[in-house]
């Protein structure tokens, strides 16, 4: 296995009460008048120590926000493009910050190269609701960030199955002799 | 999913909310403070648009590597006539976050988080068991950019 480039914080950053209220909220928030309150109750601490752990944890980015997450279709965003480059390491730091200074651009990562026939390590997404006016996007950005001598694939999402946030209370892994 | 449509202060929660939410002891008083309206109908609208399927959820967004977590994209290159069958079966498992198809030889993408880098792969090999098809990961190597916010 490879080394993580982030090495985890478990158990210096976070205590086993700031676990219990990540897993005491990780379904979502109350819809009451007093949500944290209500969190307390079922992570056994009272509303200031849930607002200060979570004000803390949030400062800290171990949650990287609270807040809403739209299902995007429902709004009319039906153009998910996923775009790929596979451009050389050394300059991959330069044309992914040209690329994020678009703001239209969603998310943007550098990924291992480890399927056959997929050389791409760059990867970018755009949500749009016409699939026309992402393709221009996708067009400027590649201009902007002199993306065109790379190359590139679009990905259109044509179907989703599946959308919600990640879990962090997964189950254990099965363990080996039971596999 | 319902037809129902986001009025004006729909949009303006979903656009306030996206950012972020006041962790405070009545934070949806603070969010009507902002909008013009109050505390109850704040509450309402929101539950409404997670009824009708507008919103996905609401609630947190957790950085997985600063929690020791791990998180990884993967691609399979599904047979069109089993597709429906395959990502049932993706699906099913509860460390998946989200899954789509796109037109690529590689035609499903999913998302998928446990607590350890061990976990992951073990859910990756029992899928690759399951389906008897190839699973490629794509594990991040470097964040740039994690907006994600859509304008209402």
């Amino acid at each position: 296995m490879r080394a993580r480039r982030d090495s985890g914080f478990r158990g210096t950053e976070c205590d086993q009460r700031d676990v219990a209220l990540l897993a005491a909220i990780e379904d979502g928030l109350p819809l009451c008048a007093r949500p944290f309150a209500q969190i307390g109750e079922a992570a056994r601490m009272d509303e200031g120590e849930v607002l200060a752990r979570l004000r803390r944890m949030c400062a800290a980015r171990v949650i990287r926000r609270l807040g809403l997450v739209l299902q995007h279709r429902a709004l009319g965003y039906r153009a998910n493009a996923m775009v790929v480059w596979d451009v050389p390491d050394a300059d991959i730091d330069d044309v992914a910050q040209k690329i994020v200074a678009h703001d239209f651009v969603t998310l943007c990562y550098c990924r291992e190269r480890r399927a056959p026939d997929w050389p791409y390590n760059l990867y970018c997404m755009i949500h749009g609701r016409e699939r026309r006016l992402v393709e221009c996007q996708i067009a400027a950005v590649k201009r902007a960030a002199g993306l065109d001598q790379y190359p590139s694939r679009t990905l259109f999402s044509s179907r989703r199955f599946k959308q919600r946030g990640a879990r962090f209370s997964a189950p254990a892994p099965i363990p080996m002799a039971a596999r | 999913m319902s037809d129902h449509a986001p009025d004006a202060t729909d949009r303006a929660i979903i656009n306030a909310l996206q950012g972020g939410f006041p962790v405070t002891d009545r934070p949806f008083a603070e969010v009507a403070s902002w909008l013009n309206t109050d505390e109850a109908d704040v509450i309402a609208r929101i539950s409404a648009m997670l009824d009708a399927g507008m919103l996905s959820r609401f609630g947190p967004m957790y950085n997985m590597d600063r929690l020791g977590g791990a998180i990884t994209l993967a691609a399979m290159s599904v047979p069109a006539d089993r597709f429906d069958a395959v990502s049932e079966q993706v699906n099913a498992h509860r460390e998946v976050a989200h899954n789509y198809e796109r037109d690529h030889e590689l035609n499903m993408w999913f998302v998928a988080a446990a607590e350890t880098r061990s976990g992951i792969d073990a859910l990756i090999e029992r899928i690759e068991a399951e389906t008897g098809l190839p699973v490629f990961q794509f594990p991040k190597e470097r964040e740039y950019f994690i907006g994600l916010r859509l304008q209402a």
